[in-house]
């Protein structure tokens, strides 16, 4: 593994990076119990985004893991789940808002807290999504890495806590340049009465095309999404 | 939040609006706050593709996330408040002789065929060719603005294991859900023309759609 790129996200931070095509992005859960919320874009045509829905209906899941794929409204494979020691990542509990951070976590002002003010995912990824020139139009479905969301039979709702240990990492390998943005910040379902979003590392490397085999095979569906991808550079 | 069947005191014969949709048509048209929609599964299994914006600035649309989390449940039944993107609440589903709405399933589109099916099925008509024709025509609409929408009358678990499962059978003719606005809406739907899925029994059919104001 080659790496480029070696960085901490603090809890409640945000960033975004251009994953090339045949680089991998290592997220490593530092300390357990963190959760990374992520939206991605085709990073040379950005109208091109992370669609869940069609992500999990054609891979017949709901939680994501390795040999998953993240795919783009246009059938394209943004990335793929090539290596995950978590188990379990979450497409439903999706971004808080300022008022639900409030409402959970009380008041907490750059004023009294200075950089350790309560912010919020979706503040955060419209943020960081602003200066690629995205719009709250483009914060679609977001995904969870690292939190697990449980669906009973009559479709309550659960946050599993313990989901990620200290340590845990998840590897998106792009097998296109594939624009990633991501907060660090609580999961809006967390039932932790305290604000303590809690940080994660991030390692962007070059990888072999090989690493992604176990996503492409995993089913029929992924072999047609990895050639969708490929056309892309024809 | 359980299914509850719920079923309406309005009669189709005092609407305002009444119009069947064919199966495989948009239709996008405004319904005012205080005014009621009422979507019919007039054969029985057929997926309505539902998406609303508010009118003042449309910017504003169903955000499937935040109305699952804030009902703690991933289905979509009488009681259930559907809200936007900026945390305003946009509709309220007031009857529901069904039971269970899909949130997580998303709409048909060529390119998701292509993944799903094979690459072949590309030129089968989708649900997203008709967001994007009724956008075009509309204007105050784009590609941007197609997000996730609702599945009317599609049961979609999931499973303790985290599988999804497209289940049938939940819906049946003349099954209906009844939504009221709680703010002036756009409502673009795509009676889904799927043809390679087992959920509708590959037979796509009408709907018909009623407003009360």
């Amino acid at each position: 593994m080659n790496l480029l790129l070696e960085e901490t996200v603090p809890g409640g931070g945000h960033t975004s990076l251009i994953v090339k095509r045949g680089q991998s992005l290592r997220v490593t859960d530092l300390h357990g119990g963190a959760n990374v919320s992520v939206m991605m874009v085709n990073a040379t045509e950005k109208s091109e985004r992370l669609n869940l829905p069609d992500s999990l209906k054609c891979q017949h899941t709901a939680k994501l893991t390795a040999g998953h794929c993240l795919y783009s409204d246009m059938g394209r494979v943004l990335a793929a789940i090539v290596a995950d020691t978590c188990g379990w990542h979450d497409s439903i509990g999706g971004v808080s808002n300022a008022d639900e951070v409030f409402e959970r976590y009380g008041s907490g002002r750059y004023q009294e807290l200075r950089n350790a003010f309560y912010r919020n995912g979706t503040d955060n990824l419209l943020v960081e999504m602003s200066k690629w020139g995205l719009t709250i139009s483009d914060l679609l479905m977001t995904l969870n890495l690292f939190s697990r969301v449980d669906v009973s039979d009559d479709g309550t709702l659960s946050f599993v806590k313990g989901n990620s240990k200290a340590g845990d990492y998840v590897d998106l390998y792009a097998p296109m340049n594939t624009l990633v943005v991501l907060t660090a910040i609580q999961h809006p379902l967390d039932p932790n009465p305290e604000y303590s979003p809690k940080p994660v590392k991030l390692e962007l490397s070059e990888a072999d095309p090989g690493v992604a085999e176990v996503c492409r095979t995993a089913c029929d569906e992924n072999v047609r999404g990895f050639i969708n991808t490929e056309r892309f550079f024809l | 939040m359980t299914s509850t069947l719920v079923v309406s005191d309005k009669r189709p014969e005092t609407a305002a609006f009444r119009q069947t949709v064919a199966a495989g048509e948009p239709w996008l048209h405004e319904v005012k706050a205080g005014s009621t929609l009422r979507i019919v599964d007039l054969e029985g299994n057929q997926a309505v593709d539902t998406l609303f914006y508010s009118l003042a600035d449309p910017r504003e649309r169903f955000d499937p996330q935040r109305t699952l989390r804030r009902q703690k449940s991933l289905y979509l039944t009488a009681g259930s408040v559907l809200y936007s993107n900026r945390g305003n609440a946009m509709l309220t589903i007031v009857a529901d002789t069904c039971g269970r709405h899909d949130t997580l399933g998303g709409a048909c589109a060529q390119e998701s065929n292509t993944v799903r099916y094979a690459l072949e099925k590309r030129y089968m008509h989708s649900c997203r060719d008709n967001f994007l024709r009724a956008c075009a025509h509309d204007g105050r609409l784009s590609k941007q603005d197609v997000s996730a929408n609702v599945n009317f009358f599609m049961n979609v678990p999931v499973t303790a294991e985290g599988g999804l499962t497209f289940e049938d059978g939940i819906s049946a003719p003349g099954k209906y859900v009844e939504l009221r606005a709680e703010m002036d809406v756009i409502v673009l739907i795509s009676n889904c023309p799927q043809l390679n899925n087992p959920c509708n029994a590959y037979n796509p059919t009408p709907a018909e759609l009623l407003i009360w104001d």
